[in-house]
């Protein structure tokens, strides 16, 4: 286990002297060229930059809330250094001309980059195995998923190789990783962050997000990364408050929403379930009132999902067209249009090739009333559901995912198999709504796995919903296990 | 979890798929392009469950935040150098993208 594998461990090491900067930085460096050929969680490494930005530490040149942490980067984030490849063959030598914002704001803030980590290809897959170069495996058994499409980003933590991570999650793609490798992550109201400089999948729905072994992490990254940003048009005025005062108090007659629908999805795994529910014995017995709610669109969430994320896929994609930067055919090719169409048919992998045709096939003459547009009414009646039970309770709790990482391989032969892990994520995004996953047990068993329970709060709420998360993470132990990677 | 693609008719066919990948300007290959059409029939065949969903009166939401016309002023600001800009492009000349001819082409 790493020394001081938590960004606030690492802050107080440096503060107290007991460690250097460039000695966190060594040590992640370290393990990373140990454990990472193991796990394959990052898709490039930035030994010389973090070193040169660990001494600027030290040498009292940078400082800030996160100054000396290691972080590691999801690869659809921008950075004016190395690559950005989202993981395909289209991006694989694309260097970003700029930063993106929240990276702006890390660095800002001291935190220390060391490498960019692996995903599904642009952003597409709920199991990091859509990625164009590699497979990464889940820390606590190799032969598992690690989630996706925040997968890398997900394993570099639950593998000591970072302190904290930074993913997205247009579906469910940070919440997920960290409910099937161990760790907390949270995605926040849409517009809380920053979209400039993501990659874009789904425009409406997109957003960037901590991941770390705590609530206290999530919270520290939150504060550096929110903020308006006048070059995010879809980013919002809205104060940050500080995520990490008053943590610590308990919400007083906390009343916990429970779905009754959700009690219904098929295909959960019992262990999922019981893990879950012994969760919310642990907020009752803390003085929360569980409250049931209803949110009768609950089966149309994928639906919906599947239709307006490929939707606004199909156009965010639209601009790798082998002219501009990105991939490019060397056939020969007798007009533009072949150069378009050639170049993206190399240089898209096959998932992100379903998602550009499904959404193009619904944006088209003659389904567009029946499919895009209808699913944006039913995001319109999904929204409700939630404003309706928010109502009644202070957030809503569920699992994360229906079940613990599964097996490399297993779902991958039928796509929509793989669509349906996102039943209990998907409806956060599109209801614009932050969501935390944070640990509440393990499944039994020879190599135990984790199992994420997720709490879902009314917009711009996230300091109350990181403060509930803490009251359960402060009642319970699961935080402080660690997978044997080494 | 498992769902099983009805038995009705199939949502898309073939040349619908040949159709939407040169809509979408992706020249796949006929193999895939027959591997893809029962994959994305069983995903339309469940994304068309949105049909059941009475939407009278709902108006459709694109966004779920209330955010209308965020503008700026019209003052040139901050801009990318035009090296910048060419680097990761493929094939340049001068200040220039170069591409195959646009008109004249095969138009469909």
């Amino acid at each position: 286990m790493a020394r001081f594998d938590t960004i606030a461990a690492a802050r107080e090491g440096i503060a107290g002297g007991e460690v250097s900067a460039t000695e966190l930085v060594k040590e992640a460096l370290d393990r990373i060229e140990k454990l990472d050929p193991g796990i394959g969680a990052y898709n490039s490494v930035y030994a010389d930059r973090a070193l040169d930005r660990a001494k600027d530490v030290d040498e009292g040149r940078v400082g800030g809330a996160l100054a000396g942490a290691p972080i590691a980067l999801k690869d659809n984030i921008c950075t004016t250094f190395g690559t950005t490849t989202c993981s395909s063959k289209m991006l694989k030598d694309f260097r970003s001309p700029y930063d993106a914002t929240v990276v702006k704001r890390l660095e800002a803030a001291g935190a220390i980059i060391v490498g960019k980590t692996n995903m599904d290809e642009f952003a597409m897959g709920s199991s990091t195995e859509n990625s164009a170069f590699k497979t990464t495996r889940n820390p606590w058994d190799r032969d598992r998923v690690p989630g996706g499409s925040s997968g890398g980003s997900a394993a570099a933590v639950a593998g000591g190789m970072c302190c904290g991570a930074i993913g997205s999650d247009t579906g469910g793609s940070i919440r997920q990783p960290a409910a099937l490798c161990g760790v907390v992550g949270l995605k926040p109201t849409y517009g809380r962050v920053s979209r400039y400089g993501l990659v874009a999948y789904a425009s409406s729905l997109d957003q960037i997000g901590p991941l770390g072994w705590t609530v206290a992490d999530a919270a520290a990254l939150l504060n550096v990364i929110a903020g308006h940003d006048p070059r995010d048009s879809t980013s919002v005025a809205q104060d940050v408050p500080d995520y990490m005062s008053g943590l610590e108090a308990p919400v007083k007659g906390l009343r916990i929403g429970i779905p009754k629908e959700y009690q219904l999805a098929s295909g959960m795994d019992g262990e999922v379930k019981a893990g879950v529910e012994a969760a919310m014995k642990t907020y009752e017995s803390l003085g929360a009132e569980l409250v049931e709610v209803s949110l009768p669109h609950t089966e149309y969430g994928i639906a919906a999902y599947y239709i307006i994320a490929p939707c606004e896929a199909s156009s965010n994609l639209a601009r790798y067209d082998g002219v501009h930067f990105g991939h490019r055919t060397s056939e020969p090719v007798k007009d533009i249009i072949e150069l378009f169409s050639k170049s993206r048919a190399e240089g898209f992998g096959e998932e992100v090739q379903r998602r550009i045709m499904i959404g193009t096939y619904a944006l088209s003459s003659g389904y567009y009333d029946a499919y895009y547009l209808r699913a944006l009414k039913v995001r319109a009646l999904i929204r409700r559901d939630f404003d309706r039970a928010f109502a009644r309770c202070d957030a809503i709790a569920c699992p994360t995912s229906p079940i613990p990482a599964f097996k490399i391989g297993e779902k991958s032969g039928d796509p929509l198999q793989m669509y349906l892990v996102d039943v209990f994520t998907v409806t956060c995004n599109i209801a614009a709504i932050p969501g935390i996953s944070l640990p509440c047990g393990f499944t039994r068993g020879e190599k135990p796995l984790p199992i994420g329970l997720q709490l879902l709060g009314p917009v711009f709420s996230e300091a109350k919903l990181l403060r509930v998360a803490r009251m359960y993470e402060a009642a319970t132990e699961w935080h402080r296990r660690r997978p044997e990677v080494a | 979890m498992k769902y099983k693609a009805g038995m009705a008719k199939p949502r898309i066919s073939l040349e619908e798929v040949r159709h939407v990948a040169k809509l979408a300007r992706l020249a796949l290959s006929e193999e895939q392009m027959r591997r893809f059409t029962p994959q994305l029939e069983s995903i339309l065949e469940y994304v068309a469950k949105i049909g059941e969903v009475d939407v009278s009166g709902v108006e459709a939401m694109a966004h779920a935040l209330p955010l209308q016309n965020v503008f700026r002023e019209d003052v040139a600001g901050e801009s990318l150098p035009l090296e910048e800009v060419l680097k990761n492009a493929s094939a340049t000349d001068g200040p220039f993208f170069k591409v195959p001819k646009i008109i004249g082409g095969d138009e469909e």
